[in-house]
């Protein structure tokens, strides 16, 4: 089941390589924003999934839900910045 | 063994999803569209994938935990989705439509025969 787990990682890993590529060179501000969204929702996954991995779930899964916290928390200030402001 | 089994399907689910919404936020042509993909598959995605692991770990206050991350991104996600469209709604970007991207090289050429 170790072997499943690190496959999982390395598969969601991959993704956000894939995802990385919208989120660098995507055309405009908006894009960026929705690949990064993404790509902390793959990392929320990965870093429990580690937890598993390294036999350590207690301590992961609080830093997976800090994590989850903060990709909400960011994605929305940004979001509520671009209406006000304008788009850059 | 029939636990392990089933977390291994409920992650598998959670890795197709995720993979086609990947897959929509590369392929799609608009901001709006990469939106839509991206919106419902990372949220159904991370639920497959949290709860399979849960289901993995059993009972004890960890998968209650984990069963806290599966609630919160199902709030969470949706309404931080919502936000960035309605930031671009508001900016006045313009969604894609089949006019916009193909025939309006050929509209445009036409008018310049024209005049």
């Amino acid at each position: 089941m170790n072997d499943f787990f690190l496959g999982m990682s390395l598969a969601l890993g991959l993704l956000v390589l894939v995802c990385l590529y919208r989120g660098v060179g995507g055309p405009g501000f908006l894009n960026r924003l929705v690949a990064i969204n993404v790509i902390g929702t793959k990392i929320v996954v990965i870093l429990a999934t580690m937890g598993f991995i390294y036999q350590r779930i207690d301590m992961f899964v609080d830093i997976s839900l800090v994590y989850a916290l903060l990709n909400f928390i960011g994605t929305l200030t940004a979001a509520k910045y671009l209406e006000r402001r304008g788009m850059v | 063994m029939i636990l392990e089994i089933l977390s291994g399907l409920l992650i598998l689910a959670g890795l197709f999803l995720f993979a086609s919404g990947t897959l929509g936020l590369l392929r799609l042509p608009d901001f709006y569209c990469r939106m839509h993909a991206t919106g419902k598959c990372d949220t159904l995605g991370a639920l497959f994938a949290l709860l399979g692991l849960a289901v993995y770990h059993g009972f004890s206050p960890v998968s209650l935990k984990i069963l806290f991350i599966v609630v919160f991104i199902f709030l969470a996600n949706p309404t931080a989705t919502h936000a960035i469209g309605r930031a671009a709604l508001v900016n006045r970007v313009q969604p894609w439509t089949k006019e916009s991207s193909s025939n309006a090289p050929s509209v445009a050429s036409s008018e310049e025969e024209e005049k």
